[in-house]
Parts: structure tokens; C-alpha cells; sequence
């Protein structure tokens, strides 16, 4: 569903991603785990199409999505929930959630999109008209997810959905986002939560210094050498 | 020196009357800054280009104010998309500091063009309307009627920017600009829909403007100093902000116009502006740090 092929990124002179090739399949959950400063982030980005690739290749549904901007791929069915949530602080629940279907397409379907989200998380409807800044660390992370749902996606892009969370919502965050796969949503996420991330997905790659070093089946890869791996780095 | 207390009571209401249509500048200025974080120095000057043309239009083809008024709306809008593809699209990116002088080149580009085309002539529409004494207070409609619109306008807009699609999205870019192009908003649509909204406004508020005012080349020195201010005060993008600043604003212009001089409300609205600076140097409505 998803491939990148030899992907290189970065930021001016800065190179963050060095020739990364991964793939998720379709109704697939994929991990992308690996120690702070592994790129990490900039390859969310990459897919996203918040920056565009030095070299490689990038493709969804056999679509060659390269180099195109931001708010075209989302189009695609590319839903992408930024690392820090990056909500609009001063905007309602609603409001937040009405933007999250401000496609032709998904904004045809607000009515039906709203109803799933508020049935998933039905502390965003309870919130409806609170603003977005003023909830708690995980409610707004449940706002930023369910803002990505509102666009009809056919994957979502997680990056650190437990970042900044007490240890007891980290858990329930999980549970949740276990429920979203339950939808039939294809995920890939990125972690630093390595242990809780790997009970969640099917396969995980470990990046490191912006370099794929391990890949395999979540229940197969040793949680003692991915966790060694991320955080140590050796 | 004692002065007739209806004199005052009269200036307060002048001043409510004028923070109107000062509301409107500050508004259509702060909504442009709020989404694009620039500065339109010439947006005065934009007005004044409407109210030239509503003049021209009035004067001397004999069209109905109102009339003229819809062409302004539409050449303000014009205008505003103008500005933004050809002037601000090219120099989005580039650092705050060419971004000012551009738009303050276009300043002097549309002060010098209109001198050119229009001399320095001070030019008004005559307009034969009523006035209204109410308690003892002379209303004239010419004061009344832009007020009136104005704030008509100003909940047109925050209408607008609340209860549709494309307002809220216009918010949300002054929020997070990267966030929404995640939504799958093109940020040049939203900035031409705002930078046309901004023009429709520097074209309404040229049209109430006119109803008391003469345009000359270099009427946007009259306002575009006071806009400015109205929006620093306010905060820089805070719309709520801005709508209070304009009245504080034209309230002391206005009131100390009477008790002193006219020349002397200008000079107390800046230096109050001055010291509100220091003291709440992100606006009345910021909190405190």
C-alpha cells in the first residue's frame, strides 16, 4: 500500500534520512521505532509531503506521490498526526474536528465521519465546544487522531502519540489506538515507547542516525535487543 | 476654561460613531496579518484607490452612492488579490524586513501613481443627507449611516470567520499554518481568500469614508498611521482585540479633540499608545506574562 524506496531527506545542509526503504501493507499496523535524532520524525514528514525527498521514491496505492505538497497527498488518503499534536489551540473540539474534513470529499461525509469519531472517543464529544488547548495531554492527542479520521484516510501517520503523557494515559491511548486498527484503519506509527508500541503492531523497523538497521515481525524481533537497540544504540 | 458638558457627551458619541469605521480598517489590516504574518503597510492606501473610484463614479458619471459602493467592494477585492499574487506571493518567504519594504514601496507607488493621475486636489462627494438632534446632540447621517454599516460589517465577518467552512479554516492557518495544509488546505487558496476578504474590506471602509471625508493622494497617512496603532494595541492578529482598540482609540481622539485640540487627540491617543506599549506590549487583551 504504502513503499518508500531509498529514501534520502533533510534540512538544508542536514541529512536525515539516508536511503530508508519501507513498506507497510494494507490493514497493517507498522512501528517505526528508534532512539531521539534517528529521523524518526523527518520520515513521517517525507510521506506526508511536509518535505520533499533529496532521492528516492515514494509510492501509495501504486501512485507516485514524490515530491507533491503537503495538501495534495492528504487527498490521497494520507492522514498525518504530527508530532506535538499541532492542533489549533484556540479553536473549538468542533471546529478542530470540522477542519480535519476540510476536503471536498470528507466534508460531504462530515456528518457520518463526526459520528465515528465521537462514538470512538466520546470525550470529544462531551468537549465539543471546549477549546482544543484547554484539554488535557491526552485528550488532545485523541482530538489530533480523531481530527486525522475526520479526513477519511486510508492509513494514519502516528508520530509519538504517548510524547508528554502520564505513564496511566499512555496505557489508555494505546488501548486506543488499538481500537482505531480495530476500524480497519492501516497505521503506521513511530515511538520512543518501544514496549508498549510493539504489543500494538505487526512489524516494526529500528532507524537509527537516520539509517534502517533492523526490520522484522513484532512478535519475532526480540524486545530485549530492539529496546537495547533504540535507546543505547548498540 | 470650562467647556459645556453636551460638547462632550457630543464628542463621545463622534467617537464611537468614527471608531466604526476605524474598527473596519483594523480589522480588514489585522485579519491579512493574523493568516500571512505581514504587515500591508499600503492597505490604507488601497482605501483610498476605492474612493477614488466611487468619486469618479459619483461625480462624474452620476452614479447613485450605493452603486458605486458595490464597484468599490469589488475593486477592493481586486485589489487585495492583486497585491497578494503580485507583490506578497513572490516574497512570502523572505525576511520580515523586505516583506515591510515592499509593501511600504507600494505605498509610495500608489501615493506617487495617484498624484500623477489625480493631482493633489482634495476631492469629496456632496452628499445631501439629514441630520438627527437627539437630547441635544446633532447626529449627522453622514456619521450615523458608516457606523451603522460598520458594525454590520463586523459581524458579517466574524460571521464568516466563525461559522463557515472556509472562515474557520482561515483561523486555523493563523494558528498553524503547517497543521492545516495537513487538513489538505492549499495555503495560497486560503491566503488569496483572505487577502480578497482583507480588499473587501479596504473597499467598504473607502465607501463609509467618503461620507465625511475628502480623498487626496496622501489619505492613507490620515488612517493608515491610526490602523496601525489600533491593531498594535489590540495585539497584532487578536480581532477582539482590534474592534476594542479602535474605540478606545477613536474615543480619546475624538474627546480630546474637544477638550483641547484636534491636533492635540492625535497626540494623546499616541502617547497613550506609547505607554500601553510598555505596559502591555502584547495588547489590552494579552495576558499578563
Amino acid at each position: 500500500m504504502l513503499e518508500l524506496r531509498e529514501v534520502t531527506a533533510g534540512y538544508g545542509q542536514f541529512t536525515a534520512l539516508w536511503d530508508v526503504s519501507l513498506r507497510v501493507d494494507s490493514g497493517e499496523a507498522v512501528a517505526v521505532v528508534g532512539p531521539n535524532g534517528a529521523g524518526k520524525t523527518t520520515l513521517l514528514r517525507v510521506i506526508s509531503g511536509l518535505i520533499a525527498p533529496r532521492a528516492g521514491a515514494l509510492t501509495f496505492d501504486g501512485t507516485i506521490l514524490t515530491g507533491l505538497p503537503a495538501h495534495q497527498v492528504v487527498a490521497h488518503g494520507i492522514a498525518h498526526v504530527p508530532e506535538g499534536r499541532r492542533l489549533f489551540p484556540m479553536l473549538t473540539v468542533a471546529d478542530n474536528l470540522k477542519m480535519g474534513a476540510f476536503l471536498p470529499g470528507a466534508r460531504s461525509r462530515f456528518a457520518e465521519s463526526l459520528e465515528r469519531v465521537y462514538a470512538l472517543f466520546p470525550v470529544l464529544a462531551e468537549r465539543r465546544a471546549q477549546r482544543a488547548g484547554s484539554m488535557s495531554g491526552g485528550e488532545q492527542q485523541m482530538l489530533a487522531i480523531g481530527r486525522a479520521l475526520m479526513s477519511r484516510p486510508k492509513i494514519i501517520l502516528l508520530d509519538e502519540p504517548s510524547m508528554g503523557l502520564a505513564p496511566v494515559m499512555v496505557f489508555r491511548l494505546f488501548d486506543l489506538i488499538r481500537r482505531v486498527r480495530e476500524e480497519g484503519y492501516t497505521i503506521l506509527v513511530v515511538e520512543q515507547n518501544v514496549r508498549q508500541v510493539l504489543k500494538l503492531v505487526d512489524r516494526a523497523y529500528l532507524l537509527e542516525v537516520g539509517r534502517i538497521r533492523m526490520e522484522g515481525r513484532a512478535a519475532e524481533l526480540s524486545e530485549q535487543d530492539f529496546v537495547r537497540k533504540a535507546y543505547m544504540g548498540v | 476654561m470650562s467647556i459645556d458638558p453636551i460638547f462632550l457627551v457630543e464628542a463621545a458619541v463622534n467617537g464611537v460613531l468614527l471608531g466604526g469605521v476605524i474598527a473596519l480598517l483594523a480589522l480588514g489590516l489585522n485579519l491579512i496579518f493574523g493568516v500571512l504574518d505581514i504587515v500591508w503597510i499600503a492597505y490604507v492606501d488601497l482605501v483610498m484607490l476605492c474612493m477614488y473610484a466611487i468619486y469618479f463614479l459619483v461625480t462624474v458619471h452620476g452614479w447613485p452612492i450605493w452603486a458605486a459602493a458595490i464597484v468599490s467592494l469589488a475593486v477592493g477585492a481586486v485589489l487585495g488579490v492583486g497585491v497578494h499574487l503580485l507583490i506578497i506571493s513572490p516574497i512570502l518567504t523572505s525576511p520580515p524586513i523586505n516583506q515591510l519594504l515592499a509593501t511600504g514601496g507600494l505605498l509610495f507607488f500608489v501615493q506617487s501613481a495617484a498624484t500623477l493621475f489625480w493631482t493633489t486636489d482634495h476631492r469629496s462627494v456632496r452628499l445631501s443627507l439629514p441630520s438627527w438632534e437627539i437630547a441635544g446632540i446633532f447626529i449627522p447621517a453622514t456619521r450615523l449611516i458608516p457606523f451603522a454599516i460598520s458594525i454590520l460589517a463586523v459581524i458579517a465577518l466574524y460571521l464568516f470567520l466563525t461559522r463557515t467552512f472556509i472562515g474557520t479554516a482561515i483561523r486555523a492557518v493563523s494558528q498553524d499554518r503547517e497543521a492545516m495544509s495537513l487538513m489538505g488546505a492549499s495555503p495560497q487558496r486560503i491566503y488569496v481568500v483572505t487577502s480578497a476578504v482583507g480588499g473587501l474590506m479596504a473597499g467598504l471602509a473607502g465607501a463609509l469614508l467618503i461620507f465625511q471625508y475628502a480623498v487626496h493622494p496622501f489619505f492613507g497617512g490620515q488612517f493608515g498611521p491610526l490602523t496601525f496603532m489600533v491593531c498594535v494595541l489590540g495585539g497584532l492578529g487578536n480581532m477582539v482585540g482590534a474592534f476594542v482598540a479602535s474605540f478606545i482609540m477613536s474615543e480619546v481622539i475624538a474627546v480630546g479633540g474637544v477638550v483641547m485640540s484636534t491636533e492635540m487627540g492625535y497626540v494623546i491617543a499616541f502617547v497613550i499608545f506609547i505607554v500601553m506599549m510598555f505596559v502591555r506590549p502584547g495588547g489590552i487583551l494579552a495576558k499578563r506574562q
